[in-house]
Formats: C-alpha cells, sequence, structure tokens
C-alpha cells in the first residue's frame, strides 16, 4: 500500500516536471534555453517515472530495467545536450537578442586572427 | 593476465550479472544468448573499464564519490524547482549569455562528469571544453557575473573540490 503511493506519486512528479519541460521548449526563446529546460527537467522528469516504476514492481526483471534506463538517461542526456548547442553555436544560430555576453564567439574570433 | 585481459574478464562476469539481472535466467535460451551477448561485448569494448594505474586510498574516494551523488542529486532538484519557475513565470525572467570558466581537473574523466554535472543542474549547460587551456564555456540562462573568477566560484566550485577528491 505504502509501496504503490509512493510509486505512484514519483511517477505523477515525474509527469509534471516532463510537462514542465515541454512547457520551457514552447516559451523560452532561442535553441540554447530551450536546451536547459529539455535538458533538466525532462532528464528529471523521466527519472522520476523510471524510479516510481522500480519502487511499484521491486527487484523484478521489469524493475531493474527501469533503473537501467535511469543510468542511461543521466550519462546520455547531458552529452546529447552538449552536442547541440556546440552544433548550433558553430553553425553561428544566433542568440536571443536579451542576451548578456557570449564570450566563446570573442574567444574564437581571437583565436582566428 | 595482462591488464587488457582481466579488465576484459571483469567486463564480461559484470555483463552476465546484468544480464541474469534483465531476464528469467533459468531458460536456458536466455542464458545462451546472455553469454554470446556477453562475450562479444567484452571483446570489442571490454580493456577500457580498467586501466591499470594505480588506486590510491580507494575507500575514500568511494566515500566522496557517495557524497559527490547526494550533492548532485540535491543541486539537480534545485535546477528543476527554478526552471519550472522560469517557465510559469509570465514574463519568463531569464538573462541569458555564454561565459567561460576555469578549472583545475586534468583527467578526461574527471573533466567529462564535472561538464555533466554543469549541464544538469541550476540553468547552466556546457557549451564547449577547451582541455588545453582548461576552459569550459557554459550557456548560463541568469547570469549574474561576467568576469572568469566569480563564474568559476559560482559555478564550477560547487563540485570542483569533490570532484577533486574522487578523481584525481
Amino acid at each position: 500500500m505504502i509501496r504503490e503511493t509512493l510509486g505512484m506519486s514519483l511517477i505523477f512528479l515525474g509527469i509534471a516536471f516532463d510537462f514542465f519541460g515541454v512547457l520551457g521548449l514552447v516559451r523560452l526563446p532561442d535553441v540554447y534555453n530551450r536546451l536547459q529546460a529539455a535538458t533538466k527537467c525532462v532528464t528529471f522528469g523521466s527519472a522520476g517515472v523510471l524510479l516510481g516504476v522500480f519502487i511499484l514492481k521491486g527487484f523484478t526483471p521489469f524493475g531493474f530495467k527501469a533503473l537501467l534506463g535511469i543510468v542511461f538517461i543521466f550519462l546520455a542526456s547531458p552529452v546529447a545536450a552538449h552536442v547541440i548547442a556546440r552544433a548550433a553555436h558553430r553553425t553561428n544560430i544566433p542568440l536571443t537578442p536579451s542576451t548578456v555576453t557570449d564570450q566563446y564567439a570573442d574567444d574564437q574570433k581571437t583565436q582566428k586572427k | 593476465m595482462t591488464v587488457q585481459n582481466k579488465s576484459r574478464l571483469t567486463v564480461f562476469v559484470l555483463a552476465v550479472l546484468v544480464w541474469a539481472a534483465l531476464t528469467d535466467i533459468r531458460k536456458i535460451e536466455e542464458l545462451i544468448i546472455g553469454l554470446v551477448v556477453a562475450a562479444i561485448v567484452s571483446l570489442l569494448a571490454g580493456k577500457f573499464f580498467l586501466t591499470g594505474e594505480r588506486r590510491q586510498r580507494l575507500w575514500r574516494r568511494v566515500g566522496y564519490g557517495v557524497y559527490y551523488l547526494i550533492h548532485f542529486i540535491w543541486e539537480m532538484i534545485k535546477a528543476n524547482v527554478h526552471v519550472a519557475y522560469l517557465v510559469i513565470h509570465p514574463r519568463v525572467p531569464i538573462k541569458p549569455g555564454i561565459i567561460k570558466i576555469k578549472t583545475n581537473l586534468s583527467r578526461e574523466t574527471a573533466l567529462t562528469v564535472l561538464a555533466n554535472s554543469i549541464t544538469l543542474t541550476p540553468g547552466t549547460l556546457t557549451i564547449d571544453i577547451d582541455p588545453a587551456k582548461k576552459i569550459l564555456y557554459i550557456h548560463w540562462i541568469d547570469v549574474q557575473s561576467t568576469t572568469v573568477e566569480e563564474s568559476t566560484r559560482q559555478i564550477g566550485g560547487r563540485f570542483e573540490a569533490i570532484l577533486m577528491e574522487v578523481f584525481e
């Protein structure tokens, strides 16, 4: 009973954070800001859902797969975000006008000279 | 036994154990497939697991690793609440920018973990690493300082000291 309550609330919490991630994807201005929402909330939300599944199922093959899924998401998601952000910057996708500073572009200009 | 073969054997044993946890190991078909897959994996990628370097003060480092994990999960929860707040707020109060921070870590593993941790914690996203100059370029959703020293203290300072203990 306690186990089901805990598992279900984790799953709902995860779905809530997934929702915030998607909302951020729509509301934030440029690629980089959107990646921030997409990596953080979606990683945490999906990990929450998987952890909930693990608590519901326990140490069965089913629950263990959920645990393994958490590890893979934690390893893969930041790497993917890093690659997308770097590729976007290298192909000169502009930052939103409210951006304060871009020291990455400054450094690359000085290197080319 | 050479280091590489030792590493392959370790990977093989671990892979079989993981397979046993994932499937119903009592069926003979599952067991055979598991052994074959584990053998292929350990032959192809097994040599990267153990590097044969001298490892000192292992338990101390494992302890710091666990401490790091707890610290990291707490920072991550804060990151998520922060992004959720930004997204719900009617005016979306962001002040984005790309800044750079310096790091003292030199090992590749340590740099990778640092970069990934920065990506998953409040308002920051690693864009590029310059291993030669030890500089990380970071997209910050709410820029609070533009000098390298201040940013290093605010972003890298959260993890660097602990990672230093774990990896160096």
